[in-house]
């Protein structure tokens, strides 16, 4: 059976650019078409902005790599019309077991908060979640967006030209050069565009290697999360067990840094392992295996000019907490509508800073949590690893200590507090979880949920209060979303965006963040806060 | 303002003293240290208030300094 990874689905054609006198010059290019690009892209061009991704390969990502969609990241998925596919392919799972050493410390059940569209997270492996974008683009592109996909296109030199960026391609056909007013660099962690423009990769906080296998098992072991600390087959680490959808497991087996990785990346060296892991009697096939090295880091900044970075290639955290691709599409989330806006000549070229400001208070608050996790899993001192075996012995008997454990945090969507974009939080009583920055929490609305009522572009959402059903203001406009406590009888809407007001007027940005809030509707503020969260105060 | 407690607040102090290196009998070193470990978790959940415990840790850290 040919492994979808193994597929061609982008494959190289020739383009006129490659004919053409003199460059072309497009409006909005992307290099890469990992889930990051394509994620921007898709919104560009659900936006109507005309855009092409260039990669140099021409099919999804290669093994599983990220697994685990967090539900912030499959609202945005629904947003850019594909978080469906994405819901009905993964697998859904709350339950979890904890080991330390050959103990089981205890077990959990996440109970995930009512009132939401969507799950916490799914598990799904990297190359379904590319597949199924590639599939919305196809989509796009049958309904006439102008949204292109350049397999076999490496961009191998990159000019800032000032007012637009010149870039240099190779391709199966030879080189051809183009221009584009806006470049988004969604080149991964490696990023060759971060290295031709001579740029800084700051701030390398940890170093670690990770054996990755994804094993088709026949056993029907549960749908749980394993994470073992420092067990017998792999004493010092830590391991851990996750179900994907079609029979296959992931398996991350920490292993140091001091190795040798084409060694440890040979069956013989995996099989036995995995073997005294899964227990003798379990049958299981070898679909994957590599070795995944990181380092926390990210750019000083991701605006350049008119190159703008987003995911792997602007930061990289360590796998807990799945933040890579997560904090990636949250990225090419908070862009998409800034970039269109800018394009369309609606928003100054300001706005694009609080990409920076914004993105880059995320990247912290992620390169955080992903060390406090490593630093859990693996202590760097003596006393630490004091403390945390002393948090995991405790684990096995007191509740309290459970919460110490810390085996990666659950990737949650960051609120820009402090964001220039931001109005004054005038909603007295207000919830802490809507003020200004928060993204939208879902919540039953009628007979669906709010999120879907919101979609992409700026909307006053009143609940029990006057507006009127449109605003229009320096070039945008916002339509109206009216609801009232009663919408949602089990008063998760209530007690999201109410709290102990009575009434309540948001300001909703594009990507479903909270731009500002009042008790009652007042044009002159509402007004200002448009101007704000579009840069243009 | 949370308030650390630095005065005398134990009843029977030597008692107590002597029940804490009780706990402590027979161990080795590294079981004195776990123990230790865990039951500073245990004090410090019991405590609870984050303020009390920042104040808790200067005062451990730097004994005598107007922190805690
Ligand atoms: C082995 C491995 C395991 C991982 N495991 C996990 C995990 O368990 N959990 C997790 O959260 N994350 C994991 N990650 C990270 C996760 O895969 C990334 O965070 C995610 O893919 C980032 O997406 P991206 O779109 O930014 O970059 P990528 O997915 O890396 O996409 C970059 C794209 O750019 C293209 N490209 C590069 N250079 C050029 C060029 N010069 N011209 C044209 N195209 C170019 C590449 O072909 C590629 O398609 C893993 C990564 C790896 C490599």
């Amino acid at each position: 059976m040919t492994k979808i990874f193994e597929m061609p689905l982008y494959p190289y054609t020739r383009t006129a650019d490659q004919d053409a006198a003199a460059p072309v010059r497009h409006t909005a290019m992307i290099v890469g078409a990992g889930p990051v690009g394509l994620a921007a892209a898709i919104d560009l061009a659900e936006q109507g902005v005309p855009v092409v991704v260039l990669d140099d390969n021409d099919r999804v990502s290669f093994g599983s790599r990220a697994i685990c969609f967090a539900k912030r990241q499959l609202e945005i998925l629904d947003r850019l019309g594909c978080g469906q596919p994405m819901v009905d392919k993964g697998v859904v799972w709350n339950l979890g077991k904890v080991f330390f050493g050959d103990r089981r410390v205890y077990d959990f059940n996440l109970l995930p908060e009512e009132g939401h569209h969507r799950p916490a997270f799914i598990n799904l492996q990297q190359y379904h979640l590319e597949d199924r974008l590639v599939a919305r683009v196809r989509d796009l592109q049958r309904q006439g967006a102008e949204i292109e996909l350049r397999g076999g296109n490496r961009v191998q030199a990159v000019d800032d030209l000032g007012d637009r960026v010149r870039l240099g391609i190779d391709t199966p056909e030879g080189p051809y050069t183009v221009e584009t007013d806006w470049l988004i660099a969604c080149d991964g962690a490696g990023s060759p565009i971060r290295s031709m423009l001579d740029l800084d990769f700051v701030g390398r906080v940890f170093e670690d290697n990770f054996l990755i296998a994804d094993v088709v098992m026949e056993a029907e072991f549960p749908t749980e999360r394993w994470f073992w600390f420092d067990p017998p087959f792999n004493p010092g680490q830590s391991a851990l067990l996750h179900k994907q959808p079609d029979g296959v497991w992931r398996i991350d087996l920490q292993l140091g840094w001091d190795i040798d990785k084409e060694e440890e990346k040979t069956p013989e060296r995996v099989i036995p392992r995995l073997r005294q892991m899964l227990g003798d009697e379990v049958a299981f096939e070898l679909e994957w295996v590599s070795i995944y090295t990181f380092q926390c880091r990210r750019m000083e900044r991701f605006r350049h000019n008119r190159v703008i970075f987003a995911g792997d290639s602007a930061h990289q955290v360590s796998p807990f907490g799945a933040r890579g691709a997560n904090s990636g599409i949250q990225d090419a989330d908070n862009l998409a509508w800034k970039l269109g806006l800018v394009i369309q000549g609606r928003a100054p070229e300001g706005l694009l800073d609080s990409y920076d400001a914004e993105r880059i208070a995320a990247a912290d608050e992620n390169i955080l949590n992903s060390t406090r996790s490593t630093d859990f899993i693996t202590p760097k001192s003596e006393i630490s690893r004091l403390f945390r075996d002393a948090v995991l012995d405790l684990s096995e008997h007191y509740d309290f200590a459970r919460p110490l454990v810390n085996s990666g945090r659950l990737s949650l969507p960051s609120v820009y507090d402090g964001s220039p974009l931001n109005a004054d939080d005038a909603l007295e009583g207000g919830p802490a979880r809507t003020r200004p920055g928060a993204p939208c929490p879902d919540a039953p609305a009628g007979e669906g949920y709010l999120l879907d009522r919101l979609g992409g572009a700026f909307t006053i959402l009143t609940l029990d209060a006057e507006a009127p059903e449109r605003v229009s203001e320096a070039g945008i406009d916002a339509a109206r979303v009216a609801l009232s406590a009663g919408d949602d009888p089990t008063g998760a809407l209530a007690e999201r965006y109410l709290g102990a007001a009575r009434s309540a007027i948001y300001l909703i940005r594009p990507d479903q963040h909270v731009a500002g809030r009042w008790p009652a509707y007042d044009e002159a503020r509402i007004r200002a806060a448009i101007r704000r969260a579009t840069g243009q105060e | 303002m949370t308030d650390l407690t630095l005065a005398p607040n134990i009843a029977g102090p030597d008692d107590f003293y002597a029940e804490l290196l009780a706990a402590h009998e027979g161990l080795t070193k590294a079981e004195s240290d776990a123990l230790n470990a865990r039951l500073i978790l245990i004090l410090a959940n019991h405590v609870g208030d984050r303020e009390a415990l920042r104040r808790a840790l200067a005062a451990a850290r730097h004994p005598g300094t107007d922190e805690a």
